[in-house]
């Protein structure tokens, strides 16, 4: 339980997505330009890395290292996910409109956002890492702990930054600096003050 | 023809750079260049994958229904991918742990996804191929100049060589630690895009 916490902890602050590993960056430039949508992405990423990571974790440990089909997990990583959008889709579309609405432009995005695939990647190099270690995933319930840190982490670091990017609006911005390259010298910003949380150990 | 051909391999390379223009493939470009080698490893490997992708892309495009194009596009790459990483981890093994992820993310590469739903689709296979091999050098180009400068000043070396005469060290010089951790990689990349939007006035934003 302990490790759990822990984990999920070091995966929201200390690992973040964005900020040390820059996964889904694409879109993080792309739509963090106001709260609501950035807010409305993030709850999607969330869930899709709540759904897929933990049935990956299962495809990894039950299908692929016992028969040896380790060079095949790209493939089935990728179709997982596309799948599991699509299937994600549809059933939010049939049973939750209101919430298919605020989120559906942003799920087909999803399925090529490198944080869900980085996230599956990561959990496949950390399942052979000793316990001890903070970031090993030893078991099912770790793989959930982790999904849902990293998903939160990069919850928080799209909405910080668009809450900042709608500050910026009023700024007087050198013109070639101007859009993109402020917002890249701001997520490195961000990123140093996150460094703070490097040392942080439950 | 030829002319529209030479235009699809020199546009990427500057007036529409994948990284700095079309903002696509951020996440690698950034996380790899922290050493020269393991981002000209990144950079070639992409502009092959590209390259590829492009053509067997175009080669399929009337056959491939629209609804279910993104997961044939999304097999054809990850296909791709796995032999390039099978290849580095037998032929460069040090590169290919230096890269980890990075290699597997080739495949939700925007750069990736995107030429092939803007070019491939529509165009014949010679002409997506020379546009795989541009995009690609033109992001090869990007990790490149970003590598030099975070090796030179984070670690006084280049290629794993030590550039910075021993000298400088005992006069009092020493290396900036900052380069090589992660903040750094974007405050440059955004540098480096203040300078191509200078250079390019009609791409900047008002």
């Amino acid at each position: 339980m302990e490790h759990f916490f822990s984990l999920f902890v070091r995966s929201i602050f200390v690992d973040n997505m964005v900020f040390a590993f820059f996964l889904g960056m694409c879109s993080f430039l792309a739509v963090s330009k106001n709260v609501k949508t950035a807010l409305g992405l993030g709850i999607a990423v969330i869930f899709v890395q709540f759904i897929t990571l933990p049935v990956n974790y299962l495809l990894q440990t039950k299908v692929l290292a016992p028969l040896g089909l380790e060079f095949l997990s790209f493939i089935l990583f990728i179709a997982v996910i596309a799948g599991i959008v699509q299937l994600v889709e549809m059933i939010v579309e049939k049973f939750s409109p209101s919430l298919y609405n605020s989120l559906g432009i942003f799920l087909p995005l999803i399925a090529v956002n490198c944080a869900i695939m980085g996230g599956s990647l990561f959990m496949q190099q950390r399942i052979v890492m000793d316990a001890d270690n903070t970031q090993a995933i030893t078991c099912f319930g770790d793989s959930i702990a982790f999904a849902l840190g990293s998903g939160i982490g990069w919850a928080l670091a799209i909405v910080c930054l668009a809450a900042i990017r709608e500050k910026m609006e009023y700024c007087d911005i050198p013109k070639p600096l101007k859009g993109v390259g402020i917002t890249f010298i701001t997520v490195g910003l961000m990123a140093m003050a996150f460094m703070c949380f490097s040392g942080l150990s439950i | 023809m030829a002319n529209k051909n030479s235009e699809a391999l020199k546009q990427p390379m500057w007036a529409n750079n994948p990284v700095l223009v079309q903002i696509l493939g951020i996440c690698s470009a950034l996380a790899v260049t922290a050493q020269l080698k393991p981002a000209i490893v990144m950079g070639l490997s992409v502009t092959v994958i590209v390259a590829m992708a492009n053509v067997i892309i175009s080669l399929l495009r009337n056959t491939i229904p629209n609804r279910i194009r993104i997961i044939i596009q999304l097999v054809v790459v990850a296909a791709l991918v796995t032999i390039v990483s099978e290849i580095l981890k037998a032929f460069a093994y040090d590169v290919s742990v230096q890269l980890s992820v990075y290699v597997g993310l080739i495949i939700t590469n925007c750069i990736l996804m995107g030429r092939l739903e803007a070019f491939a689709m529509q165009n014949g296979p010679w002409a997506s191929f020379l546009d795989g091999i541009g995009n690609g050098l033109g992001y090869a180009a990007i990790l490149i100049v970003v590598a030099f400068v975070r090796e030179l000043f984070g670690s006084g070396t280049l290629f794993g060589f030590q550039v910075i005469p021993q000298c400088f060290y005992e006069a009092g010089y020493l290396n900036n630690g900052l380069m090589i951790m992660p903040p750094m990689a974007l405050v440059l990349v955004g540098c480096v895009i203040w300078f191509h939007r200078a250079k390019n006035k009609d791409l900047q934003e008002n």
